[in-house]
């Protein structure tokens, strides 16, 4: 254990991603700053649990209207599931080539394939939202049909910040090139991506599994 | 298309505090109108006559360059104190007025029910978010990296975007004297009587929105703090060396980062409530408010630590100072400190015994509650060690320490009672729980800061507070506040419910207006406080400290400057023991010149904190007044703002190794021309912050 631990130090001593010894000055400032982004995310992660704790409870408060069964389309949340899987996995492909790449060329395209892999999660969710209108169980229908439209879109305004944010950092890599600020965002970007799919796969979990239960 | 909704939204003249006077004139509306239309004026007039003063002096250009861009850690802190006495000079005016209504209120009193409600909670709101938390932060951003050999927190420029969030709050809390109502919900702003269909008003969104700023502030002040603490520390800084303020800072950092989520959470959902028709805290429609207690007090009850610990790190520091002795029992209160903060998420239900949980769930909660009080009596203790033979000097911080340990054991003890669910039951919602949560809050929280004002000022400008005019402030926060508290004990056990206007049974008279007196007191103690920083800067000149040691202290901040340079550490000190600064003294290793100097990075300002307090602000007060085009616009300019910080990449700056030695040298200077000052002449014009050698005969 602690050799791999040793190993995984090596070459840097911040949680994450290692740079190596060809970034050793984004290695050095990288500690702090991600160390500061995994704090943060521990606090939205109490976000999410509130909203995770108030679904569950508000479970059963249909208030005569559409429950999770008259709503919930499995197909559609099966797809956003394997969109945002998927797209985590080609990050890390992402963050593969900024360690490794010998230009910047496949760490721009894996990127471009997770923000449309993250477009494509948000388009199947919006769908699932507009046909939840139409079924009568828009948020102001009943507590239950609240709890999910407070959890669901804050989870899909992050992975659309995420997308935001990748376009951002896409353009300071055209313009300034893969600079430290640029790998820093990409591994700060990195966290965040991973953390919405974990998010993510309890949403599936509680939110439509449970619901559905 | 309505236009004019279209640009105001809901405001309108009707808003303005005169309003309802002029078009019913009656005694009733006249007396409540007078008074808020001279509060709103009070707002302008300040806000007219600062903004002149500072063109008059021509100082627009230093304001905006040397303070509000500037991510000094130190600066931002001044900037957080000032914004606290700001806001607190309101609320203690406030809670003097409820006072005088409470004096008169039998059989009616001189104000409405609504203007009562308003002040009630504006006094609460203001006071815990935007005069404790304002405080607590701007001490330890002041205090904590000098303790640690830090030159700045971890991320200067969110430092300032906190303080930027938090400052918008409290404008909008400002703004709603002005124009419009604020809430009548109390501090808490249960739901459902804050719900639309009970408080259609704007008073609950102005509520939402303030809090809303500020949590999110105190939330990335939580992280810097925290991640300053863990990786800036200086080399030898372990962390069981670490001064014992920063170890109450680093428990708040991270109870800041834990409980500052389910308030956010809370008052976002009720934002959801109120502005889209959900149905989370609503009587109908499936809503359960019994959620929004719990998720209110998973915050409220860390936040009371979150106040209360930064205060308990002051008086530790000041007990050690001014007793001229090591902290008693660091370990233990290490561990005592790190046992308040766990415990404290575990106690929530005890604001709700009464909202109908079983009996064993209210059992569970009221012993957890009680066990809180064991770690807090071990510092009681500790701190009684730490002065036992001691030579204690009854300065000014020691005095309001010594009416801390007092009055705090007595309000612990009432929260020990109120943890008894039974004895709950009995006095739940009554002026009882008023005056347990004001004889915790006042010496754990304000007192405690104050303290820390008097203890730390010199370190911050270079020179002494006025120690007489200390004294006077002390004594008579401490006096009033027993005058003004100690008989609501008296009257929430006699049955008075809290929040409550007038009363008909004159047997409430007499403690009324013995709390009215201490009202009194308690406004004497703030203009002391006034008077003492006008005399202070007039007599600046024979209080000067710039060596920067007047008290004889023990911690690494002690040893630089008074005030310190920006980068806070010529060079990084290298720490081996606890009371850094104090065992250099003794073994003759203070004030040494290094072999060479190295140039120092520091971080450039940004205008990011300012802009988002401004884009905040508009966000804020477009969403009270449904002026979306300003929610918009704000918006776009908040988001942009961000945006571009991404792309500076040019964001520090290097100060040469020549001028960090011209800056030390001379310093070095002072120092060998300062007389020593001994402990006795603490006061006198000859201390100028060299301490003499201390005391031989105290066991160190």
């Amino acid at each position: 254990m602690s050799a791999v631990l040793a190993a995984s130090r090596q070459g840097g001593r911040h949680p994450g991603i290692n740079l190596g010894p060809a970034h050793r000055d984004a290695d050095e400032s990288a500690e702090e700053l991600l160390f500061g982004f995994w704090v943060f995310l521990m606090s939205d992660a109490i976000v999410f649990g509130c909203l995770f704790a108030t679904y569950v409870i508000m479970l059963p408060s249909t208030a005569g209207g559409p429950g999770p069964r008259d709503i919930f389309e499995i197909r559609s949340a099966f797809i956003e599931t394997m969109a945002l899987l998927f797209s985590s996995f080609t990050y890390g492909m992402a963050s593969l080539s900024l360690k490794y790449g010998p230009s910047a060329g496949p760490l721009v395209a894996w990127t471009l394939v997770t923000a449309i892999l993250g477009g494509t999660f948000l388009r199947f969710e919006v769908m699932d939202f507009l046909s939840a209108f139409e079924k009568g169980a828009g948020p102001d229908s009943s507590g239950f049909a609240s709890a999910y439209f407070a959890l669901v879109p804050l989870h899909g305004l992050h992975v659309t910040f995420g997308i935001v944010w990748m376009i951002a950092l896409l353009v300071q890599l055209w313009v300034y090139g893969v600079d430290k600020d640029v790998k820093l965002g990409f591994l700060r970007l990195g966290l965040f991506w991973h953390f919405l799919d974990i998010v993510w796969v309890a949403i599936f979990s509680i939110v439509y599994l449970g619901g559905l239960a | 298309m309505d236009w004019r909704y279209f640009w105001l939204g809901r405001l309108s003249l009707e808003w303005l505090p005169f309003w309802d006077a002029v078009r019913h004139p009656n005694v009733d509306t006249i007396v409540n109108d007078v008074i808020a239309t001279f509060a709103a004026s009070l707002v302008i007039i300040g806000a007219v006559v600062v903004a002149g003063l500072i063109t008059w002096f021509g100082r627009w250009r230093q304001l905006w360059s040397e303070w509000l861009t500037s991510v000094d850690h130190k600066k931002i802190g001044v900037m957080y104190i000032v914004l606290a006495f700001v806001m607190m000079a309101r609320a203690i005016v406030e809670a003097a007025l409820m006072r005088t209504q409470q004096s008169f209120g039998l059989y009616g009193g001189f104000l409405s029910a609504h203007h009562f409600g308003q002040l009630f909670t504006t006094h609460g709101t203001i006071m815990i978010f935007f005069m404790g938390m304002p405080f607590l932060t701007g001490v330890i951003n002041y205090v904590m990296p000098l303790q640690i050999g830090a030159r700045d927190v971890s991320f200067p420029v969110m430092n300032s975007v906190s303080l930027g969030l938090t400052a918008a709050g409290a404008a909008l809390v400002m703004i709603s004297l002005v124009i419009g109502k604020f809430s009548t919900g109390g501090w808490s702003g249960y739901p459902p009587y804050t719900e639309t269909a009970f408080n259609g008003g704007v008073g609950p969104d102005y509520w939402i929105w303030a809090v809303t700023l500020s949590s999110l502030g105190s939330m990335m002040t939580g992280v810097n703090f925290a991640v300053t603490v863990y990786k800036k520390r200086a080399p030898g800084m372990h962390f069981m060396r670490l001064p014992l303020f920063t170890w109450t800072a680093l428990c708040t950092a991270i109870l800041m980062i834990f409980a500052m989520p389910p308030l956010t959470v809370a008052t976002l959902l009720l934002a959801l409530d109120r502005y889209l028709g959900f149905h989370f805290f609503t009587n109908d429609g499936g809503g359960n408010m019994m959620n929004y207690a719990n998720l209110f007090w998973m915050f409220g009850h860390p936040e009371v630590y979150i106040l209360i610990l930064p205060s308990f790190g002051v008086y530790s520091e000041v007990f050690s100072t001014f007793s001229g002795k090591t902290l008693y029992g660091y370990v233990s209160l290490v561990l005592a400190t790190m046992a308040i903060a766990v415990l404290s998420f575990t106690v929530w239900v005890h604001h709700f015994f009464t909202m109908g949980q079983s009996p064993d769930i209210n059992a569970a909660f009221g012993v957890a509650t009680m066990l809180i009080g064991v770690p807090t009596g071990v510092k009681v203790y500790n701190w009684l060690w730490t002065m036992f033979r001691g030579r204690v000097r009854f300065t000014a911080p020691i005095v309001y320490g010594l009416g801390f340990m007092m009055l705090f054991v007595i309000g612990g003890m009432s929260g020990v009672m109120l943890a008894n669910p039974t004895i709950d039951y009995q006095v739940h919602n009554t002026l009882f729980l008023v005056a347990h949560f004001h004889n915790v809050l006042i010496p754990g929280l304000l007192t405690g800061m104050l303290a820390a004002y008097h203890f730390w000022f010199p370190k911050a400008f270079g020179f002494r507070l006025n120690e007489k005019w200390g004294l006077i402030a002390a004594f008579c926060w401490i006096v009033g506040f027993m005058l003004a508290f100690f008989p609501l004990y008296a009257l929430g056990l006699l049955g008075f419910p809290r929040r409550t206007l007038a009363y008909t049974d004159p047997q409430f008279l007499p403690y009324m207006l013995i709390a009215g007196a201490g009202a009194c007191v308690v406004l004497a103690a703030f203009a002391s406080l006034v008077i003492q920083l006008r005399v202070s800067i007039r007599d600046r000149g024979l209080n000067r400290v710039p060596v920067g040691d007047p008290w004889d202290g023990r911690s690494l901040e002690w040893s630089v400057s008074a005030p310190p340079p920006e980068y806070n550490f010529a060079f990084l000190p290298r720490v081996t023991s606890r009371d850094a600064f104090a065992v250099a003294k003794d073994n003759g290793t203070a004030y040494r010149r290094p072999e060479k100097f190295e140039d120092i990075e520091m971080p450039k300002n940004s205008a990011l904190g300012f802009i988002l307090c401004v884009s905040g602000f508009l966000i804020a007060f477009g969403l009270v007044w449904r002026m979306w085009w300003l929610v918009v616009l704000a918006g776009i300019a908040a988001f942009g703002a961000i945006v571009v910080r991404g792309f500076v990449r040019d964001a520090t700056r290097i100060i040469p190794a020549s001028e960090v030695e011209e800056t030390y040298i001379n310093w070095l200077r002072e120092v060998a021309a300062a007389q020593p000052a001994t402990r006795g002449e603490e006061f006198e014009p000859t201390n100028e912050g060299l301490a003499a050698h201390p005391f031989v005969e105290a066991p160190q």
